[in-house]
């Protein structure tokens, strides 16, 4: 099964709200996928600064000192804010590849979850409601962000198994279905410089859309091409530094609901999702056409 | 079951017996309901506070009434042998899966295989219903407001299905002798159903359908019939290319 969530909001002023209303819509979807659950929120942007977000099985060790380390490799300012498992390193976009490449040979063990303006991804083994309090995610703030709860069927329940993915600067992907020929589109996109960090179908998926993207395409030319070029069963749901879109296969058996109003659009696997949210007997419901691309963009 | 459920209801359904989800469990409803028994004096039933929850009234086998006020997950009514359901708000995948005699209204939009495996009964969607509606119905009535999505009645044995707007990629796929009507325009039929003529007795029969389920305005001689073209019931090697 799995569920999975998204919210784009256009009213500021529910923007201190975002991670309260993304988490009641995850939480509200458990049962569908009690394996793993992962939540990327998109904050407000500050001025020439850049995002890392990583993981580590072992924080404290991973973590302590880290922003002296990896300023020093750098040759800028860094700082770190830890979180649970995860941390968000801090420094100015131009720096974000050396940091990487330092994070690497600094501390091998540390997995990194995305990067970006904008984007922040934590994602854990465990049901919606532990993952949300273990990061605290009710108290984020932001402009749109997307959630997912596993229910794994094509790779491993691991924290790099579960969604959201990432594979470039401030895009990511989460995603209810499985698909059939990810291993060769997966060779393809190796083959065209990109990276993967796992045996997972979604995050192929995901990679396609960067590459997509890198290649010239906006967001709704590459979830165009999704259509022709992934085979099997999938509804997505994918983020990007302002932007917000969802495409389901030709079949269309994974279940999706969408919520419009002038303060919000929203995103469930099911309606529950969507009942708490402030005015939602008011809005637009309907339910996302078949190879039909929709996205929103601020 | 606390006597605080016993409640009775406000103005338009005075002796109604309303059920509060947001007070208590889906199983204490289901269960409730499933001990009708026949004569029982609960005749109508009022369920609050949904908010999509899965199930709500599956498997009721006595002629109530019961109103849902809001929207419905999965397999609302599903099993539905001889209740008046009407949901008040729209249904999630698989309404009225298997029903086997009764009334089920969806006021809004119904999710996919509304009405699949429906043995019996009347199933009315006043908004629009998702893709495989009426999938392998079996003797159930259908009768759809708006549009239907793709692969709509797919492999459907018998049985109406009726439908005021357009249909979807794919209708009839397979079909065995259920009979179609739409009244706008179909994308694109599947294998083996092929547009039929409207005899006079199609008109009487469809008519009855429009009155039964309460649609006025529209005439049955507006919709076209649908039905299998009777290639792919026994294989024969000369019809392979249909399949």
């Amino acid at each position: 099964m799995c569920g999975i969530v998204g919210l784009f909001l256009k009213d500021k002023a529910l923007e201190p709200k975002l991670g309260a209303m993304l988490s009641e819509m995850l939480v509200s979807l458990s049962d569908r996928g009690p394996d793993s659950a992962g939540i990327a929120i998109y904050g407000a942007l500050s001025k020439n600064e850049a995002k890392i977000t990583i993981q580590s099985a072992k924080p404290e060790r991973d973590f302590r000192g880290l922003d002296a380390e990896l300023a020093k490799a750098v040759g800028a300012p860094v700082s770190i804010a830890v979180n649970s498992t995860h941390a968000v390193i801090r420094t100015t976009p131009d720096k974000v590849d050396a940091a990487r490449e330092a994070l690497q040979s600094l501390r091998p063990d540390i997995r990194i979850m995305g990067a970006g303006e904008a984007v922040e991804i934590y994602k854990e083994v465990g049901l919606p409601e532990t993952v949300v309090d273990r990061f605290h995610v009710r108290t984020m703030t932001g402009t749109h962000g997307i959630g997912h709860t596993r229910m794994a069927t094509e790779s491993a329940v691991t924290t790099m198994g579960a969604h959201p993915f990432s594979t470039g600067a401030d895009q990511c992907l989460v995603h209810n279905g499985s698909l059939s020929n990810h291993n060769n589109v997966r060779r393809e996109l190796i083959r065209d410089g990109m990276k993967f960090e796992t045996e997972n179908d979604t995050e192929v998926a995901a990679a396609y859309l960067s590459n997509r993207m890198a290649h010239g395409k906006n967001l709704g030319e590459a979830l165009e091409g999704t259509l022709s070029d992934l085979d099997g069963f999938f509804t997505f749901v994918v983020g990007t530094k302002n932007g917000f879109g969802v495409v389901r296969d030709p079949i269309a058996c994974k279940p999706a609901v969408m919520a419009e109003t002038d303060q919000y659009v929203a995103f469930g696997s099911e309606y529950r999702a969507l009942t708490k949210l402030p005015g939602i007997d008011n809005a637009r419901v309907w339910e996302p056409e078949p190879a039909t691309v929709y996205f929103w963009e601020h | 079951m606390p006597a605080t459920t016993m409640s009775k209801a406000g103005r338009d359904q005075s002796h109604a017996r309303v059920f509060d989800l947001s007070q208590h469990s889906l199983r204490e409803l289901n269960q409730a309901l499933h001990k009708l028994t026949p004569g029982s004096n609960e005749t109508a039933w009022e369920v609050l506070n949904p908010k999509g929850s899965h199930s709500v009234a599956v498997g009721v086998d006595q002629p109530v009434s019961i109103d849902v006020r809001g929207s419905v997950g999965y397999y609302c009514a599903g099993m539905n042998n001889g209740a008046t359901i009407t949901v008040h708000g729209s249904a999630g995948p698989g309404v009225g899966e298997n029903m086997m005699s009764g009334t089920i209204v969806i006021k809004g939009d119904a999710s996919q295989y509304a009405g699949a495996t429906g043995r019996g009964g009347l199933l009315i969607i006043e908004g629009n219903a998702s893709s495989r509606c009426g999938i392998s119905m079996k003797g159930i009535d259908i009768v759809v407001h708006g549009n239907i999505g793709h692969m709509s009645a797919f492999m459907a044995q018998s049985g109406n299905l009726v439908v005021l707007g357009d249909a979807g990629d794919a209708l009839g796929d397979s079909i065995y002798e259920a009979r179609l009507f739409v009244r706008g325009k179909v994308e694109s039929l599947g294998a083996d159903c092929i547009a039929k003529e409207m005899r006079p007795e199609h008109i009487e029969l469809l008519q009855g359908l429009l009155d039964k389920a309460g649609v006025t305005g529209v005439k049955a001689s507006e919709f076209k019939r649908y039905g299998s073209a009777r290639k792919l019931y026994n294989f024969n090697i000369d019809n392979a290319d249909a399949y």
